[in-house]
């Protein structure tokens, strides 16, 4: 058992390392010097050249690779210079609204999309079946954004049920902030609860024909008890996988809905770095990012563990 | 009535009328992007102060924007960009993925090299990745090709992977090796005809993916430029006039929403027709 | 309804959509249980046995299965009769379980991975007996030890992948006998195991039986068990019944061409060869559902034309029946 999850860790190691290979090297692809890049357009050529010492710029790229890995592996992101401030300190001070938006986004994706899917696997081929699938397909193929803009027209703007954007004044009270959460957290679970649904629907049907099921059947269990207690509890690896991915990927991937309702998230700082072009921000929050990914993916490893029985003996 | 394969494989995809459907909005979709010149009411870049955010009505169907520029011939076109950066992304990541899928499933000692790369990219959200793609790049057209290439690769070379590992095994591979067949023409012709049913499915969801990712990196302002009519960029310049005039956002996103979804559908079809065990599952 | 037996099957049909169209692989079932008595259900793979047993159970695959014909008719402990075919679905859940239980073949996949045996088999006496958690589990260990599993205190905590194959058969029996069932539908119980572990499961299954007087349906394809624990024989052949008797009127005068190549691919009588080596016989082909005549047709050493056409029925005597056009010739 210790030694699979440490035979994980070891992958998990190795894919953020290729992470911060590719961000390292992609960002080189850059036309232009980084120095002068870091330092945007009124930097002087002194300034540039004393920040390429800084940085080591004048050292052959591998080297350079090599001391930037070894920063980053001490927790040290770089510095913004737009941002007048280290990377890591731009990340943490967004990271609050990022980091509620991705767990009630999640937590609503959750909350729809397993009983549906449940719903949806029990009546197979029904009517039912029919009508959850279909809205989880078109759940899924609604641009975030698009659903953001008209639920801010509808819920905001038109109802005036929540704020339109932002994340409140400094210092607000909690309850304002889920009043800002509100509307994105829906949008973000609508679109992400149509890969629970068919993930549940999937994994819930695969264990229906298993033999202990017909078993729990004929003990004359009702079909909720043989559903919920039985099948479920079987299914459950690849929902609660499903579920932990999706919270993963909203951590860095909620970057057009956080623009769409103006939240000072991670996602925003990237857009703003994005047409700032201040790379150490976005390579620090790709690497943030991946690294939550990595945790997520360990820590649901580590559950599994303890709580399969088929695994702890 | 004769039984062709072809006419077989029409009736088994169709026999859901839900994917027949999806099919025909489909074809609509890309003979507007075809024929956008002939069809579109209006040139879409035709500036007309005067008739500015125009509610829906006889003259413009879908009503006109910040520009007086009517909003339906723009949709019409923007369905040659969108659907054209979408069809050369599918093009690009089908390539290049199926042929990294190959070595990597046929090759063991390639394997875990290119499928850590993989892993590595599928660590980061797909539109954080496109985004910073863009941002390395540059934002045009061409680049957003390019990011949403690279993003979407690792998808096809894991599916790909997936089914050349089986293929590898089955009888006809061990004869053809056994036969002196060269390993070049038991990848490229043995082993990519029977993978080439899964990529195909996969084709239509990345297609889907790609239109969805475009309007979304459009509208961040990484993507095409904004004087490009995209369903993406529409929705960007769109939005600070919502409060008074939701059509300037509402339609081109169901535009969105209908090639998308069609896509979907028309994938799930194929992937109904081509694997009966997933239909009862999936 | 005055029935004396305890089960009575009554030409069941089952039909299954699949695919390719409808099948049915049930016609025409006729057969019964009396309480306290045996009866072995035998059969080749895809002859229907398991079908019969599982829709005597209500369990078979939905949407795609059903009953399409004839009554299942079970006495209650009640003494009420009730047909299970027709039977709402809350009610057959009360008597699943309870009065009426079932083992399967596989034992490996028939418990729940995720619960403990004790978890399991408690589950089915809280809801039949209505008695509590803790009352429940204790009963679990006590029908733990009466199939013979050792240290049945600590063994109901354990999980089904702690145990050997042997142990979850018998914790299957132990599920299946926790409410004092009246009918206990045994579905090829040995065909998965060793056979050293078959003979202990089998003579558990008969010591049960003698002690608790249930009566049961037992399914096999192997004519060695059959010997052993059934006091009749139901024979089927593609979906239908081809034979019925005591062991030993089966055994001793089959009266089928069918029940006589069956008995004839017993090991125990292969014939010895001059060479002194013994050949097992073999019935060649495969089981074939026919339109026309009788469905063993194909096979048969002894058809003739009138085999092919004609209309076969079971010839119905008590306690024995047979179908089959020329079974006297088959005596002869």
């Amino acid at each position: 058992m210790w030694l699979k999850l440490g035979q994980r860790l070891v992958s998990l190691m190795i894919v953020m390392f290729l992470v911060a290979t590719m961000v390292f090297f992609l960002t080189r692809l850059a036309p232009g010097d980084p120095a002068a890049l870091m330092l945007g357009d009124q930097a002087t050529a002194e300034d540039i050249a004393q920040l390429r010492q800084v940085y080591g710029l004048d050292k052959p790229i591998l080297v350079q690779f090599v001391l930037w890995l070894k920063e980053i592996a001490s927790g040290n992101l770089g510095h913004s210079i737009f941002l007048q401030r280290p990377v890591i300190q731009a990340i943490a001070e967004r990271a609050e609204p990022t980091f509620f938006l991705a767990l009630f986004s999640v937590t609503i994706a959750a909350l729809v999309g397993i009983p549906a899917g449940i719903v949806s696997a029990v009546w197979r081929g029904r009517p039912v079946d029919q009508i959850v699938s279909g809205l989880a397909m078109l759940a899924a193929n609604i641009p975030s954004f698009w659903l953001g803009l008209i639920f801010i027209q509808l819920f905001a703007v038109r109802l005036g049920w929540f704020p339109v954007a932002g994340y409140g004044e400094p210092g607000a009270p909690f309850v304002e902030r889920l009043a800002h959460l509100a509307l994105p957290a829906t949008v973000l679970g609508i679109v992400n609860s149509a890969l629970i649904v068919r993930f549940t629907r999937a994994s819930l049907l695969d264990v229906l024909s298993d033999d202990y099921v017909r078993t729990a059947r004929s003990k004359g269990l009702s079909e909720a008890r043989v559903v919920l207690r039985h099948a479920f509890g079987n299914a459950l690896v690849p929902i609660v996988t499903v579920v932990a991915l999706t919270a993963a990927l909203l951590v860095g991937g909620a970057i057009v809905t956080e623009t769409v309702f103006g939240l000072p998230g991670i996602g925003n700082l990237v857009v703003s770095a994005v047409l700032r072009r201040d790379y150490p921000v976005i390579q620090g929050a790709l690497i943030v990012v991946a690294a939550v990914y990595v945790l997520i993916n360990l820590l649901t490893d580590i559950i599994y563990t303890l709580a399969d029985p088929r695994v702890r003996y | 009535m004769v039984q062709t394969p072809a006419i077989l494989f029409f009736r088994r995809m169709f026999r859901r009328k839900l994917v027949l459907a999806a099919f025909i909005v489909l074809a609509v979709i890309v003979l507007m992007a075809l024929l956008a010149p002939w069809i579109s009411p209006y040139e879409p870049t035709s500036i007309k102060i005067i008739r500015r955010l125009k509610p829906p009505g006889e003259l413009n169907w879908l009503g006109t924007d910040e520009f007086g520029r009517d909003i339906l011939s723009r949709i019409i076109y923007g369905a040659r960009a969108s659907l054209g950066i979408g069809f050369a992304v599918v093009l690009v990541s089908m390539t290049v993925g199926t042929l990294f899928g190959l070595l990597a499933g046929y090759f063991r000692s390639l394997d875990g090299l290119v499928m850590r790369f993989v892993d590595a990219m599928m660590a980061l959200p797909d539109i954080l990745l496109a985004i910073f793609l863009v941002a390395v790049l540059g934002a045009s057209a061409f680049n957003v090709v390019l990011a949403l290439s690279i993003v979407y690769t690792p998808r096809v070379i894991r599916v790909v992977r997936a089914s050349t590992l089986v293929v590898r095994e089955l009888p006809f591979v061990e004869a053809a090796r056994a036969l002196g067949v060269s390993t070049r023409r038991i990848l490229s012709v043995h082993i990519l005809l029977n993978v080439a049913s899964p990529v195909l499915v996969q084709a239509t969801f990345i297609f889907a993916y790609a239109v969805l990712a475009e309007a979304g990196l459009s509208f961040l302002g990484a993507g095409v430029p904004p004087e490009v009519p995209t369903w993406g960029t529409m929705i960007a310049s769109g939005q600070q006039y919502a409060d008074s005039s939701f059509w300037v956002v509402l339609f081109p996103g169901l535009a969105i929403v209908l090639a998308a979804l069609s896509l979907q559908v028309v994938g799930d079809g194929l992937r109904d027709m081509l694997d009966p065990k997933l239909r009862k599952t999936l | 309804m005055d029935t004396p037996h305890l089960l009575s099957i009554k030409g069941l049909e089952v039909r299954f959509r699949t695919e390719d169209g409808e099948v049915t692989p049930v016609r025409g079932v006729t057969l019964s249980v009396a309480a306290g008595e045996t009866v072995a259900l035998v059969g080749e793979s895809g002859s229907g046995k398991s079908v019969t047993s599982l829709a005597t159970m209500g369990l078979l695959p939905r949407p795609a299965g059903r009953v399409s014909g004839g009554q299942i008719l079970f006495r209650r402990r009640s003494g009420e009769v009730t047909d299970l075919v027709t039977l709402p679905l809350p009610e057959l859940r009360k008597l699943r379980g309870s009065e009426i239980a079932m083992i399967f073949q596989e034992p490996m996949t028939s418990l729940n991975p995720v619960l403990t045996v004790g978890e399991q088999i408690a589950e089915s006496v809280r809801l039949h007996m209505g008695i509590g958690h803790g009352a429940a589990l204790r009963r679990a260990e006590e029908m733990l030890g009466l199939v013979e599993i050792p240290n049945a205190r600590d063994r109901i905590h354990e999980y089904p992948h702690q145990m050997s194959g042997g142990m979850r058969q018998r914790v299957m029996i132990a599920l299946a006998m926790s409410c004092n069932p009246a009918l206990l539908i045994a579905d090829e119980p040995t065909t998965a195991l060793d056979v050293t572990i078959q003979a202990q499961i089998l003579a558990l299954i008969a010591r049960l039986q003698r002690d608790l007087g249930m009566g049961v349906l037992f399914i096999t394809h192997n004519l060695g068990v059959v010997a052993e624990v059934a006091d009749r024989v139901t024979v089927m052949y593609a979906g239908q019944v081809v034979e019925t008797g005591s062991v030993k009127d089966i055994f001793q005068a089959p009266r089928h061409p069918y029940t006589s190549a069956l008995l004839n691919c017993l090991p125990a009588r292969a014939r010895h060869r001059e060479d002194g080596r013994r050949v097992v016989q073999s019935i060649p082909g495969s089981v074939e559902f026919v339109k026309e005549g009788c469905s063993f047709a194909p096979r048969c050493t002894l058809a003739a034309d009138i085999c092919r056409t004609g209309a076969v029925t079971l010839d119905d005597e008590t306690e024995r029946s047979v179908r089959c056009l020329r079974w006297r010739e088959v005596l002869a």
